[in-house]
């Protein structure tokens, strides 16, 4: 064991992995992570905590996770490479791994045109993939990436993030493969609408026999809304949505449920995908819908 | 080259507040080329602000001048019969320019018309894109000649990010993907086998992370004694 | 200066001063306010020539060409367009309000669209006042 978290405990054992997503709040107030991840315990194995998901600034992602610990549910922080250098990554990674994270998501992060302060400068002294490098020296060396030692080593468990729908796809496999090379121990995956070109993506995964070396973790999301539909279609990069999702969410009597039960056909469908290790549930603003697609799947009984 | 772009021209008018005898210094380089500040737009500026004047009652003197390359001492120190006498001096030089001037003319405030924005290269008429971010450690061999660190918005040195689609930056749909187009060059070179090589994180000393950048060329270095030889310029 | 209003025509030498003598053999009554200069084609009018009229104490410029696609240069018509629209963005920053400044493309046998522009101008300066330079001085 790399990390021994529950994550890496599980997605070892064999056992199909759920983790599930929630957003910090924007508040001084932990509250509310602690009312989402009470929702949805039992439901997975891991809470990822996003980072100023599309660069807004929310409550950070270390301090979630510290409140979700001491709930007895285990976190999966994410870091971008937007808001620090490397001095801060390796800082927060120290703080993170002393206050009990082990498991670390490293991404490049949304750009800050998206979010609420565009006027914002950008870091990005490193990308996901040096992040990766960083990480792995410092558990497996127990070094700073300048070679300092440290007194003692981070336990981490390292994911990474997987988009087979941005371009060019071609390449996107050798991304992955970049990714693992790098350091990832596991991988979770853009929001999966495409099942067609998710398997096409999976098949040159195995090709590489990538499938063995990293968890593959599938990523879904729950609709709401045909409007939600249309709006990841159409303004959403890197996002593909089929027209005939688009079509049951608007032909659908009870959108929402249409929307879980799409969600649930989804997993059940992924379960099925040779390398396929679990399921990234993110309902974003949408959390309490988790524990009933989780059930509908036949994936309780967790942690 | 050197790409700029003239400060709209109510921002020009508050900066020249309270300055009555103004010179406007254009450079026939770079900006010249990119249309914001050669002699031509020299002359409109002037004019605009002339016109302004009046209308304001400022009672501005404008002067005009326009040197060959405002970067450089030599050519700088040729327009100081028109920069007697004056309170400032109107860069519309990039912003090597305008601190030339100021090193030069240090008794007369220099001030700036113009926006500099990047080193790039005129792609079509009227359009001028970044080429190159003067990180001072080229990957271009690595990267099919083009450049991430300025053409991608992240800076990303091992490939395109998850907002890569259709050929497009996740920033907006008239901006390419940087490695898109990367990639396509090493497709077309028969070398996607550099992309398969993960590129360590990058040292940013050379950049501008070092402070302000110097570089020597020693042949062309005086030493005291050739200095004295030659006559102090 | 006089009473009247004081507006330039910079006209080319094909459609421009075509459209001018056209509505002349007409027997079209043109304004007195209205002060024409041939140009040999509009793609010489460059902004600055805009801006100095302005400054001479002109109310309203206006530039009259060929036809888009038929200018006898080309595409003189074409880059007097842009100069215009250069020129209608240095006005409203100046607060002088753009409109002032015009662009209009005729065929050298409009006399009658030669007189409808000179209106427009007309009605213009009278909506927007004299430059106010001219009333300073």
């Amino acid at each position: 064991m790399k990390a021994d978290s529950n994550l890496e405990r599980v997605l070892s054992s064999g056992k199909f992995a759920v983790t599930a997503e929630i957003g910090p709040p924007r508040s001084a107030s932990a509250d509310p992570v602690r009312k989402k991840a009470e929702g949805m315990r039992g439901c997975a194995d891991a809470f990822n905590l996003t980072d100023n998901q599309t660069a807004m600034s929310r409550m950070s992602s270390i301090a979630c996770a510290v409140v979700l610990m001491q709930q007895g549910l285990e976190p999966v922080v994410q870091m971008t490479c937007r808001d620090r250098n490397r001095i801060a990554m390796q800082s927060d990674v120290l703080g993170a791994s002393a206050l009990g994270v082990r498991n670390v998501l490293c991404l490049s992060g949304d750009h800050q045109s998206f979010g609420n302060m565009k006027e914002a400068k950008n870091v990005y002294d490193i990308d996901s993939i040096q992040e990766l490098m960083i990480l792995r020296k410092m558990r497996d060396e127990g070094k700073l990436w300048n070679g300092d030692e440290l007194e003692v080593a981070p336990k981490l468990f390292l994911g990474a993030a997987a988009n087979p729908f941005a371009d060019p796809f071609e390449f996107r496999v050798t991304r992955l493969a970049k990714k693992v090379t790098a350091g990832a121990d596991f991988v979770q995956t853009q929001s999966i609408y495409d099942m067609e070109r998710f398997e096409r993506w999976m098949a040159l995964v195995r090709d590489r026999g990538l499938h063995e070396k990293v968890h593959i973790i599938a990523g879904v999301m729950p609709l709401k809304s045909q409007k939600i539909a249309l709006y990841m279609k159409n303004k959403v990069s890197g996002m593909i949505v089929p027209d005939a999702i688009v079509e049951r969410m608007r032909n659908a009597k009870d959108p929402k449920d249409e929307g879980v039960r799409i969600c649930v056909e989804q997993i059940e469908h992924l379960k099925g995908i040779d390398g396929v290790h679990g399921v990234h549930i993110m309902a974003v603003n949408w959390e309490e819908i988790v524990p009933r697609i989780v059930r509908g799947a036949g994936l309780t009984s967790r942690q | 080259m050197i790409i700029g772009e003239q400060k709209p021209l109510n921002e020009i008018c508050e900066i020249l507040e309270g300055h009555h005898r103004i010179l406007i210094a254009g450079c026939r380089s770079c900006v010249a080329i990119c249309l914001a500040g050669g002699e031509k737009e020299v002359g409109i500026l002037a004019e605009s602000l002339r016109l302004h004047s009046d209308l304001e009652g400022k009672g501005w003197e404008i002067e005009e001048v326009t040197v060959e390359r405002q970067c450089e001492k030599e050519w700088v120190r040729e327009i100081a019969p028109k920069v007697e006498g004056k309170d400032a001096v109107l860069s519309i030089a990039c912003g090597v320019g305008a601190q030339t001037i100021q090193a030069m003319y240090p008794k007369v405030r220099a001030l700036p018309g113009l926006n500099t924005s990047n080193m790039g290269a005129p792609v079509e008429p009227g359009i001028f894109l970044e080429r190159c971010g003067g990180c001072g450690d080229c990957v271009l061999h690595l990267t099919g000649g083009i450049c991430p660190i300025v053409r991608c918005a992240k800076s990303l040195l091992n490939g395109p990010c998850g907002g890569s689609q259709n050929g497009k930056c996740e920033i907006g749909r008239d901006t390419p993907c940087a490695w898109e187009e990367i990639y396509q060059s090493l497709k077309e070179l028969g070398r996607l086998d550099l992309l398969e090589a993960n590129i360590p994180p990058k040292d940013w000393t050379p950049s501008r992370s070092g402070g302000p950048r110097k570089i020597v060329r020693p042949e062309a270095v005086m030493s005291e004694t050739e200095r004295q030889l030659r006559g102090e310029r | 200066m006089s009473q009247g209003k004081r507006i330039i025509a910079y006209c080319c030498e094909h459609g421009g001063i075509g459209a001018v003598e056209r509505a002349e053999e007409e027997h079209r009554q043109s304004s007195p306010d209205v002060v024409i200069i041939p140009v040999k084609c509009l793609g010489r009018v460059d902004v600055l020539h805009l801006l100095q009229a302005f400054r001479e104490g002109a109310d309203a410029v206006f530039v009259v060409g060929c036809l888009e696609k038929n200018c006898h240069h080309l595409y003189g018509n074409i880059e007097a367009r842009k100069r215009v629209d250069q020129a209608k963005h240095v006005l409203d920053s100046l607060g002088l309000n753009g409109e002032r400044v015009e662009m209009f493309n005729m065929a050298s046998n409009q006399g009658l669209e030669f007189m409808q522009s000179a209106e427009i101008m007309i009605e213009r300066v009278e909506r927007l006042g004299p430059n106010p330079l001219r009333v300073k001085r």
